[in-house]
């Protein structure tokens, strides 16, 4: 079994209210060093195969990631 | 003309698109569960609102793991309608057959409510309103914000795609876009929610030519 793990952002190019949202309580209790916010999401598969690679980035292209709001890479953790 | 209203784990407002489908003359519909379906014999689809699976992952994507979304993707290719609205417009685009994706709205809440929008009636959908009226139609989503770059938002202008418009920056929608049609015309998605506004008791009629004209442009097919 291998554990793979896919980190999704929201592409540069998107408003995320979410992160802004974060900001804003952020810097209200006193964080003024934090000047953005961005939250994506954490992925672990976990996945039996010899080819590891190639099927989760069939995963992540056909149902993982919408490549219109979102970019992701992922590392492949091993046993 | 018969639709099929498809259903899928969390649809919800299936009852109303049929009730509002019978209030125009000629048109009728079927509800149909998205397990062992045959959509083909129908003339229309329409993907009703209701958060299918829940929204999880994204809102419409797990729909796409459904043996009717191979369906619904072979018979908009026939260049029958297809129709979604609200959470249904989710499915159509996760299912690539328009283009965008959507995004929380910027109150980061679930919003209900009447919102206005400008109609381009030059579509099969839209054809019984008058040009560049503006109608207020009821919406209930938390995923309301319609994304799309800024190049695919000028080719949809320029390519008459754009069917819905809000008036103001209502859910941070790109280009104030609310509703769009595909290339060949045939496939509608639109987060506003006329089904329910298709009878004064329930809040306005302002979505009755919407029904009308998808009956009468499609059943002249």
């Amino acid at each position: 079994m291998t554990k793979v793990n896919v980190y999704v952002k929201l592409r540069e190019s998107v408003v995320d209210p979410q992160g802004t949202a974060a900001k804003e309580a952020l810097q209200a209790m006193g964080h003024n060093t934090v000047k953005n916010v961005r939250i994506g999401k954490l992925i672990e598969l976990e996945v039996e195969s010899n080819t590891v690679e190639a099927d989760v980035t069939k995963m992540c292209d056909e149902l993982l990631i919408n490549k219109v709001i979102e970019d992701y890479r992922f590392e492949i953790e091993g046993e | 003309m018969k639709f099929a209203i498809l259903t899928f784990p969390g649809t919800s407002c299936e009852v109303d698109m049929q009730h509002a489908i019978s209030t125009v003359v000629g048109g009728d519909s079927e509800i149909i569960w998205h397990k062992d379906a045959d959509i083909s014999k129908y003339d229309g689809i329409i993907v009703p609102t209701g958060a299918s699976f829940g929204d999880y992952l994204r809102p419409g994507a797990l729909a796409k793991s459904t043996e009717l979304a191979k369906q619904v993707v072979a018979f908009a290719a026939t260049g029958k309608p297809v129709i979604g609205v609200g959470s249904g417009f989710h499915i159509l685009v996760e299912l690539g057959l328009l283009p965008g994706a959507f995004l929380m709205n910027p109150s980061l809440k679930f919003e209900t409510g009447k919102v206005n929008v400008r109609v381009n009636n030059n579509t099969k959908f839209t054809s019984a309103y008058e040009q560049d009226t503006v109608i207020a139609l009821p919406y209930a989503q938390q995923f309301g914000t319609y994304y799309v770059d800024a190049d695919t938002a000028k080719q949809l202008q320029d390519n008459n795609q754009v069917a819905f418009t809000y008036t103001d920056e209502s859910f941070n929608s790109t280009a104030a876009i609310a509703g769009v049609i595909n290339q060949q015309g045939n496939v509608l998605g639109m987060m506003p929610l006329p089904e329910r506004a298709v009878e004064e008791i329930i809040g306005g009629t302002q979505g009755l030519p919407f029904f009308a004209s998808t009956l009468k442009n499609w059943s002249e097919q």
